[in-house]
C-alpha cells in the first residue's frame, strides 16, 4: 500500500466524484455539456411561465390576441430541433461506451467472482483478495467476473463505469486508471440482506509499489498453473492433452477462435463458452465429434473454473502430455 | 380514509331531494350496500380515491422509515433485513396500489362518462368487479406486510426472488398479479367505453385531451399487463416448484426476467405519467382560460408516447450483459421518446401565452408538474445516454429521476387534479388559502428531499444502501430534512380535503368557469349525469379567448 495515497474519505465529496481515468473525465465532459443544452432548452420555458403567469393575469388589463391556436411549423421546429440536438449526445455517449465495450489487447487480467455478499478478485500470479483491489497506474485492466448465486454489479464510480455479476456467465469491465489513490467500490445490483456492505475499495499503485505488493501479496502458483493441475487432476488431459486421441479436439489455440458446430453455425471460443463446455459439454455439439464428455457441473468450483479457463488461454495444454503420464 | 369513511361523504346538512332539483349521485341511496354493490361509475371512483389514498398513506409512512434510516450511515436503526422489507413495501405499495391506480381508476372512472356526455362506463358491474380485484391484490399484499414482508425489491429480480430471498415472495406476487387484472379490467373497460359510449356529435377531435391520454393508458394497460402477470407466474413456478426458467441453477436464464419485466414496466411509467399529462392540460386550458394550443399535435403525442413507450425497455439494461448493439438501438429510441413529451411542455407553454391566467391551487400544481417533469424528463435523457448510463445506472441518481416523474409528475398531477374536480365530486369547494399554502410547502418539500440525491448518485452512492460512505451523510440529511417539509405538505389537504366534506362552502355547477361537458350538470352530478343526453355542436376548450379576437 503507498503510504502518500490518499484514502475514499480524505475527499471532500460534496458536489463531484474524484475522477481517475480519462473516461471518467469524458463522462463527466459529456454530462456538463448536455445540462448546459438542456438549461438552454428549458429556462426560457420557465421563464416564459413565470412572465406569462404574471402579464396576462386574469384581472390585468393586457393584448390578449392571437392569430392561431395550431401552427405546425412552430410545432415540428419545437419537436425536431431540441430532438436533434440532444441527438449529439446520444452519439457522444454511444462513442464513449463504445470504447468502454473493447479493452485494448494489453490489457491485465483480473478475475472477480461475487457471491452474497463479498467480493474475491484474483491476479494472473494467483494472487487473491478479498473486498479489495490493487492495480498498477497507466496500466488498462480489464476484469471478468462471475457470480456464485444472485445477480451481483461491480460498480467503480472513480472510473464512471459498472458492469453486472451474472450467475453462470462472465461479464467484462475495463478502464485505465491515470491517478494513484484509494476510491470505493461497491455492488450495484440489489442482492438481498448484506448487499449495502458488499463493498470495498480500489487502490491505484505506481507500477513499482504494485510490483512490490504482488511480491508480498503470498500466492503459491499462478492461475494457469493451478489451471494445469486442475486440467490433470479431473482427468481432461487424458482427452484433450497433447497425445490426444481423434475423439476430443485439441484445445491448443482454441481461445478467441471461431469453432464450427454440428449445426452448421459458428461461435467464438470466449470464457463463457469455455465454462459452458466444461459444464453442459452436450449445449452446442462441435462439427466432427461425437458428444461423450461426461459433464462436470457440481464437481468443478466456481474458482477452479477460472484456473481451468486461465490455463486454456495459455495456450499450454500440448505440454500436459508428460505431466498425464 | 377507510373503505368505510367512504360513506361518511354523505352530507348530513344536505336537505332531502326536492321536486326543483333531484337527489345527486351521493345521496340517491344512503346504505353501505349501495356503496359495495354500487355500480355507478363516479361512486366506483370515490371506492378507488378512499383505498389509494390509504395505501398511499401507508406507502408514505414505509417512505418516511427510509428516510429515517438514512440519517445515519451505520444503518444502526433498524437491522439490514428490516430496512430491505421497508424499501421493498415502499415500492410495491406505491406503483401498484398508489400510482398505477391513482389517477386513472379515480378521476379516469369518474371523469370519462361525464366527459363524453355518457351515463356510465360500458360496462359498470365489470367495473366494479375491477375495484374488488384490486382490493383482493391489496389483501394479499397486506397479508404479507402482516406476516413478515418481503425484501426482493418491487422489481423480484431473479434469481434472488426465487431462490435465495428467505422472505414471503409468493404472497407478494400474487397481489400484484391480482392487482394486474384489475388494471386490465379497467383498460378494457375505458377502451370499450370511449370507442362506444360518446354523445352524439362528440367526436374523436372533439374530446378533452385528458380522455386521449385515458384512451392510451389503457392502451398500455390492456398491451402490456400481461406479460409482467405471465412473468410473474413464472416467478411462482420457479419459486415454489422449482420449474427453472429464471435460476442457471436449474437451467434458466436471470436476464429473460429483466426482458420480461421491463417490457410491462417501462410501458408502466406511462400508465402513470400519461394521465398526469392528461390532468394537466385540463388544468392549463381552464387556468388560462384559452383553448389547448395545437390539440391535434397533443392527442397524437399520447398515442405516440403509448406505441414507443414499448421499444425502449432494453434501456434499464445497458450495463446487464445486453449486446451492444441492442444497447445502442435501445439508448437512441429512448431518445425518441423525449418527443411527444416535450411536445406537451411546449404547447402548455403556448397555451399559457396570452391567457387569463389565475393561479388557485389547481394551477400551482400544475406550473409546479412542468417545472418537476421536465426536471424529471431530462434526467430520463440522460441516463439514456449509454457512457453516462454506466456510471449512474442503479444510483440515487436514478432514484432521484424517476420520483421527480413520478412525485414530482403524477403526484402533483394528481393533487392538481383532485382541488380542481373536487367541487364536482364532492359539491364542496376546498378552502383557497389553505390550498395554496399545502402546494408550496409540497413543492418546496420535494424539491429538498430529492434534489440532493441527483448529487448523491453523481458521487457513486448506489440505491438500496442501507449502510453507506460517512462522505454522503450531509446530503443523506438534507434529504430526509426536506421529506419532513413535504409530509407536512401532505398533511395540509388531507385535513382540508376532509373538514371541506362538512364545512366547505357549496360548489357550483362550474367554479372555475371551466369548459368541458363535465361541468354543465350539477355539482356533485345527478346519479345518471345528465338529465338531458347532451349534443356536442362545439369545439373542445371553447373558451371565450379566441385566435383573431381580444380578449
Amino acid at each position: 500500500m503507498n503510504p502518500q495515497a490518499p484514502s475514499p474519505s480524505d475527499y471532500p465529496l460534496l458536489f463531484w466524484p474524484f475522477s481517475a481515468s480519462q473516461t471518467g473525465t469524458h463522462v463527466d465532459y459529456l454530462i456538463l455539456a448536455f445540462t448546459a443544452v438542456t438549461l438552454l432548452l428549458t429556462v426560457p420555458i420557465f421563464l416564459a411561465i413565470t412572465w406569462f403567469a404574471l402579464i396576462y393575469r386574469a384581472n390585468r388589463k393586457a393584448d390578449r390576441t392571437h392569430t392561431s391556436n395550431r401552427n405546425v411549423k412552430i410545432e415540428l421546429s419545437w419537436m425536431l430541433i431540441p430532438f436533434a440536438l440532444t441527438l449529439a449526445f446520444f452519439a457522444w455517449g454511444a462513442q464513449i461506451f463504445d470504447g468502454e465495450k473493447h479493452p485494448p489487447a494489453n490489457a491485465m487480467e483480473i478475475q472477480a467472482i461475487g457471491r452474497q455478499w463479498m467480493w474475491k478478485f484474483e491476479h494472473p500470479g494467483g494472487q487473491a483478495e478479498i473486498n479489495d483491489l490493487h492495480v498498477p497506474v497507466g496500466q488498462p485492466v480489464l476484469i471478468t467476473m462471475i457470480s456464485q448465486d444472485v445477480i451481483h454489479s461491480l460498480y467503480l464510480p472513480a472510473f464512471r463505469v459498472q458492469m453486472e455479476t451474472l450467475p453462470d456467465r462472465y461479464t467484462q469491465l475495463w478502464f485505465t486508471a491515470d491517478r494513484i489513490g484509494t476510491y470505493r467500490l461497491y455492488c450495484s445490483e440489489y442482492c438481498g440482506t448484506d448487499h449495502s456492505v458488499m463493498d470495498g475499495t480500489i487502490t491505484i499503485m505506481q507500477p513499482a509499489d504494485f510490483a512490490k505488493w504482488l511480491s508480498q501479496a503470498g500466492s503459491n502458483q499462478s492461475l494457469a498453473a493451478a489451471g494445469r493441475r486442475l486440467f490433470v487432476a479431473n482427468g481432461c488431459s487424458g482427452c484433450h492433452g497433447a497425445a490426444s486421441t481423434p475423439r476430443a479436439p485439441s484445445l491448443v489455440g482454441l481461445f478467441g477462435s471461431t469453432v464450427p458446430l454440428a449445426s452448421g453455425s459458428t461461435l467464438i471460443a470466449d470464457e463463457t463458452y469455455i465454462r459452458n463446455k466444461i459444464l453442459h459439454p452436450d449445449q452446442n455439439q462441435i462439427a466432427g465429434y461425437q458428444q461423450i464428455m461426461p459433464s462436470f457441473a457440481n464437481l468443478i468450483q466456481e474458482d477452479e473454473l477460472i484456473q481451468l479457463i486461465a490455463y486454456i488461454k495459455s495456450d499450454e495444454p500440448a505440454a500436459t502430455q508428460d505431466l498425464s503420464q | 380514509m377507510s373503505p368505510s369513511d367512504v360513506a361518511l361523504l354523505r352530507d348530513p346538512g344536505t336537505p332531502r331531494a326536492t321536486l326543483d332539483r333531484p337527489a345527486d349521485y351521493l345521496h340517491a341511496e344512503h346504505t353501505l350496500r349501495s356503496w359495495f354493490l354500487t355500480t355507478d361509475h363516479k361512486r366506483i371512483a370515490l371506492l378507488y380515491l378512499a383505498s389509494i389514498t390509504g395505501f398511499f398513506i401507508l406507502g408514505a409512512i414505509a417512505a418516511g422509515l427510509i428516510r429515517l434510516a438514512l440519517i445515519v450511515p451505520n444503518g444502526q436503526i433498524f437491522s439490514n433485513d428490516t430496512y430491505n422489507k421497508i424499501f421493498t413495501m415502499h415500492g410495491v405499495i406505491m406503483v401498484w396500489f398508489f400510482l398505477i391506480p391513482s389517477i386513472p381508476a379515480t378521476f379516469g372512472n369518474f371523469l370519462i362518462p361525464l366527459m363524453i356526455g355518457a351515463r356510465d362506463l360500458a360496462f359498470p358491474r365489470l367495473n366494479l368487479l375491477s375495484w374488488y380485484l384490486f382490493m383482493a391484490g391489496a389483501l394479499f399484499t397486506m397479508l404479507d406486510l402482516i406476516i413478515g414482508g418481503v425484501d426482493t425489491g418491487w422489481t423480484f429480480y431473479a434469481p434472488f426472488s426465487t431462490t435465495y430471498s428467505n422472505s414471503y415472495v409468493i404472497p407478494a406476487l400474487i397481489g400484484v398479479i391480482i392487482v394486474g387484472f384489475s388494471s386490465i379490467l379497467t383498460g378494457l373497460n375505458f377502451i370499450v367505453t370511449i370507442h362506444k359510449m360518446r354523445a352524439p356529435g362528440m367526436g374523436w377531435f372533439r374530446m378533452p385531451i385528458f380522455v386521449w391520454t385515458l384512451y392510451a393508458t389503457s392502451l398500455i394497460f390492456l398491451l402490456g399487463t400481461p406479460v409482467i402477470t405471465m412473468a410473474l407466474i413464472l416467478l411462482i413456478m420457479e419459486r415454489a416448484f422449482h420449474i427453472g426458467v429464471f435460476d442457471p441453477k436449474l437451467g434458466g436464464d436471470p436476464i429473460l426476467f429483466e426482458h420480461l419485466f421491463w417490457f410491462y414496466s417501462h410501458p408502466a411509467v406511462y400508465i402513470m405519467v400519461l394521465p398526469g399529462m392528461g390532468v394537466i392540460t385540463e388544468l392549463v386550458a381552464a387556468f388560462s382560460q384559452k383553448s389547448v394550443f395545437g390539440y391535434r399535435f397533443v392527442a397524437y403525442a399520447s398515442i405516440g408516447l403509448a406505441s414507443i413507450t414499448f421499444l425502449v425497455w432494453g434501456h434499464h439494461m445497458f450495463v446487464n450483459g445486453q449486446s451492444q448493439l441492442a444497447s445502442t438501438v435501445f439508448s437512441f429510441l429512448s431518445f425518441a421518446v423525449a418527443v411527444p413529451s416535450a411536445v406537451k411542455v411546449y404547447n402548455w407553454t403556448a397555451t399559457i401565452h396570452k391567457g387569463s391566467i389565475r393561479l388557485d391551487t389547481p394551477m400551482l400544481y400544475a406550473m409546479g408538474y412542468i417545472g418537476l417533469f421536465v426536471l424529471g424528463g431530462l434526467t430520463g435523457l440522460f441516463l439514456a445516454t449509454l457512457a453516462v448510463d454506466a456510471h449512474l445506472h442503479d444510483t440515487y441518481f436514478v432514484v432521484a429521476h424517476f420520483h421527480y416523474i413520478m412525485v414530482g409528475g403524477t403526484m402533483l398531477a394528481f393533487l392538481g387534479g383532485l382541488h380542481y374536480w373536487w367541487p364536482k365530486f364532492t359539491g364542496r369547494l376546498y378552502p383557497e388559502a389553505w390550498g395554496r399554502v399545502g402546494a408550496f410547502l409540497i413543492f418546496v418539500g420535494f424539491n429538498v428531499t430529492f434534489f440532493p440525491q441527483f448529487i448523491l448518485g453523481y458521487l457513486g452512492m448506489p440505491r438500496r444502501y442501507h449502510e453507506y460512505p460517512p462522505e454522503f451523510q450531509i446530503l443523506n440529511i438534507m434529504s430526509s430534512a426536506g421529506s419532513t417539509i413535504l409530509a407536512l405538505g401532505y398533511f395540509f389537504p388531507m385535513s382540508y380535503l376532509v373538514w371541506s366534506l362538512w364545512f366547505g362552502k357549496r360548489a357550483p355547477n362550474n367554479p372555475w368557469n371551466a369548459k368541458g361537458l363535465e361541468w354543465t350538470t350539477t355539482s356533485p352530478p345527478p346519479a345518471h349525469n345528465f338529465d338531458r343526453t347532451p349534443i356536442v355542436d362545439f369545439e373542445p376548450y371553447d373558451y371565450a379567448i379566441k385566435a383573431r379576437e381580444v380578449g
